[in-house]
């Protein structure tokens, strides 16, 4: 039970993917991928800034990157971006009314025209790309292609 | 000497006597008096045409008459019965329990409206929002004076708002959208909706003074395009719809 006089369930009940279908989890996957890019992008200036130290510093610093754990960070940093480019552009075409569908006279049982295929192939296409550049980048970062 | 008759007897209604029954978890809480929600558990005759008020409104009849619960023309028409159905918003009296696939029902209050008692929650802020965006209307002239004595519009301008219309004012939407669980100020979906409705109304000439109603921090612009308002709307108004193609005005998409 939410404790505050509004009744609203806060950001569990903003995070909360369940019962809204794809939409509501390309919501939630947006929210955290783009969270996820700020901290990396933050830490990437930190990581940058290492070359003040010199040649010793940065070698220090990308030394750090090439584990085990630091592939499998730099993986899902490509998965997020990957993803938020591609529902991103997906999202911004709807919010200029792109692909949203037109208004008409609904017919019951009601199917939400803005919740179309073509949104939903846009979902379904960002979160295969991002898993494919995920799965080339590990391919990469462990050795497997060259 | 008139005799005033007394009030008929109230007699049962459509008799359950089917073998089917199941579970209803009925919120009980008052902001009152207590700290948290706490469910009550009531079991259920039904039949397959049975929707979940009627069922609310047995146990008020046989088992607690305290369950709290707003509810008037029972064909989704009125809006009043909104409530979260088994994790969902909708509304009560068009949410048949043989649709629901579960033998428990879990019926709560909406969130994102503050809880008056039980079920029943205050809407005047949905009604505050929905009155922000001037839901009428907006000419110097009238169809009394006009000389026209009427606002003519061709049925392809009608198809424009036509579906925005059909709004009843339920909250369902509102309780639905990840924003306003987080975010107290924001317009919600229903108001911008409704705003679209009278923007896209061909007659209307208040276009300016809307857009720059919702033009704010709080406003249009908090909507992330989620998509939950329109899958709960029962009158298939698609409210998500309606704030992108607003938003496409904002944006120069549209004129």
């Amino acid at each position: 039970m939410t404790n505050n006089s509004e009744n609203k369930k806060g950001i569990g009940g903003m995070i909360d993917p369940r019962r809204y279908g794809i939409e509501r989890i390309a919501y939630l996957l947006m929210r955290l991928s783009g969270l996820g890019l700020l901290v990396y992008f933050i830490a990437h200036i930190y990581e940058t800034s290492k070359i003040l130290q010199g040649q010793f510093g940065w070698n220090e610093m990308i030394a750090s990157t090439q584990t085990t754990h630091g592939h499998i960070i730099l993986a899902i940093i490509i998965g997020m971006c990957v993803f938020h480019t591609v529902n991103g552009i997906r999202v911004m075409l709807g919010h200029g009314g792109v692909g949203v569908g037109t208004p008409t006279r609904p017919d019951y049982p009601y199917s939400p025209a803005s919740q179309n295929i073509k949104h939903k192939i846009g979902i379904y296409s960002a979160i295969i790309l991002a898993a494919i550049a995920m799965m080339y980048g590990l391919a990469v970062m462990f050795g497997e292609l060259k | 000497m008139t005799q005033i008759p007394g009030l008929a007897e109230e007699h049962t209604s459509t008799p359950l006597s089917s073998s089917q029954s199941i579970t209803l978890r009925i919120a009980k809480y008052n902001p009152v008096h207590d700290t948290e929600k706490k469910f009550m558990e009531f079991n259920i005759p039904y039949e397959k045409w049975t929707t979940v008020l009627e069922a609310i409104l047995e146990v008020k009849k046989h088992f607690d008459h305290s369950v709290a619960v707003r509810f008037s023309c029972r064909q989704a028409t009125c809006g009043s019965c909104g409530m979260i159905i088994n994790g969902k918003p909708r509304l009560a009296c068009f949410t048949k329990i043989s649709e629901l696939n579960s033998n428990i029902i879990t019926v709560e209050p909406m969130n994102n409206f503050p809880i008056i008692r039980d079920l029943a929650v205050k809407f005047e802020r949905l009604f505050d929002t929905h009155h922000k965006v001037k839901p009428y209307i907006i000419r110097d002239d009238t169809e009394i004076t006009s000389d026209t004595k009427e606002f003519l519009q061709s049925p392809e301008e009608l198809e424009q708002y036509i579906q925005f219309s059909n709004c009843i004012k339920c909250g369902l939407c509102n309780s639905a959208c990840p924003t306003m669980a987080t975010d107290s100020s924001f317009v919600g979906p229903q108001a911008l909706a409704q705003a679209y409705r009278y923007v896209a109304d061909s007659r209307d000439k208040g276009k300016d003074t809307r857009l720059k109603i919702i033009d704010e921090s709080h406003g249009i612009w908090r909507c992330h395009f989620a998509g939950s308002c329109s899958q709960v709307c029962p009158k298939g108004v698609d409210p998500a719809m309606g704030i992108q193609l607003l938003r496409g005005y904002m944006l120069g998409f549209k004129s």
